[in-house]
């Protein structure tokens, strides 16, 4: 046991498969204890995150809008769920030994240099176009990617195709076919 | 007992993926230049386990599904944003938190972006609901209710389209 949390890296298809049941366990057991389904999802939690913060400036502005009112400004099932995401990835970086400090990632910087601040930039701008978009399409490449795909869902594969085609429309501009720096 | 299910699950799932090392900038970008399908492998198996598991269940009747609304037009612009932002930052959601708990740092500010996008989309909400949300909107449905055909069927051709998939990926070495 103690080898294999040691690892570096596991085979994908072993994580995937580990996933797979995990998401099948929590149907299981949230329905059983809490009586309602609980899919693996994140990107409603920055939701309900970003209402938390805005309630301390403006808490009428928060209470009267229409969205946060849907969704409900509180901490929930997958708010841990997404802060237990980064405990997990910190505990199996720590004893693999893979964590690492990086301001600006190797592909990133043969292509727009070194400089963390043009990295900050890109990564603040494409995490705010990214979170709108899966607002819109309803879910992330977790809710709909993984959990709604898992239940046979039109919408859920709808969505993974349309993801997938932006990306990499997209990469394909930033970087070019060769992924040395593309238009 | 919520909050407390919503964490153990959270530790397990970020885990997993730290272990399959999909949180990487590196392993998202060059899966959309073609170049790395780790992310196909970790996602397509996940997705091929859970729907056995929750086809299974479901038709004993002893979950629940939860299906998000078939609103067509905004899927498809929604996907594509998505799509875009995905590719600039080289996260997702999920990932960017893991990444962060990697030490990779510039994570940080694709999670900041996320916060204003999410904040930005509870002020264009009522005005959306009104019009993209309703276009083309189909309501709940699923792959076997759209094609009249058992979910069996679909998870057959999903198994062997996968499998065909990791084979051809694992020969050319991708």
């Amino acid at each position: 046991m103690k080898k294999y949390l040691m690892m570096a890296q596991w085979s994908p298809y072993i994580a995937g498969a580990l996933v797979g049941v995990l998401a099948i366990l929590s149907v299981v057991v949230t329905t059983s204890v809490l009586h309602k389904a609980q899919y693996l999802g994140a990107s409603t939690t920055y939701v309900r995150a970003a209402g938390i913060v805005e309630q301390v400036v403006e808490p009428e502005h928060v209470a009267q809008n229409a969205y946060f009112q849907k969704e409900k400004v509180k901490v929930d099932w997958q708010m841990m769920f997404v802060g237990g995401i980064f405990l997990g990835a910190l505990a199996a970086s720590l004893l693999g030994r893979t964590a690492k400090i990086e301001w600006a990632p190797p592909v990133w910087r043969e292509r727009f240099g070194a400089n963390p601040l043009i990295r900050a930039v890109g990564a603040f701008i494409g995490g705010f176009i990214l979170l709108f978009g899966a607002r819109l399409a309803g879910g992330c490449p977790s809710g709909h990617g993984l959990s709604g795909n898992m239940q046979l869902s039109v919408s859920s594969l709808l969505a993974l195709v349309f993801f997938i085609v932006g990306a990499l429309l997209t990469a394909r501009q930033l970087y070019g076919s060769d992924g040395k720096g593309g238009l | 007992m919520e909050l407390f299910l919503g964490l153990i699950t959270g530790i397990l799932f970020g885990f997993f993926l730290q272990k399959a090392e999909v949180l990487r900038f590196e392993k998202q970008v060059r899966f959309m230049l073609l170049k790395d399908l780790t992310i196909i492998k970790f996602m397509g198996t996940a997705v091929l386990v859970g729907m056995v598991g929750i086809t299974a269940l479901n038709q004993m009747g002893v979950i629940a599904l939860s299906l998000k609304a078939t609103n067509v037009a905004a899927i498809i612009m929604g996907g594509l944003l998505f799509g875009v932002g995905w590719a600039v930052a080289g996260f997702c959601p999920g990932t960017a938190v893991g990444a962060l708990a990697e030490g990779r740092m510039h994570a940080l500010w694709a999670l900041l972006g996320m916060l204003f996008g999410a904040a930005a989309y509870a002020e264009a909400y009522p005005v959306l609901a009104k019009t993209v949300l309703t276009w083309g909107d189909y309501g709940k449905l699923t792959l076997p209710q759209v094609l009249g055909v058992s979910p069996w069927l679909i998870i057959a051709a999903f198994v062997a389209g996968m499998l065909l998939l990791f084979w051809q990926a694992e020969r050319k070495g991708l």
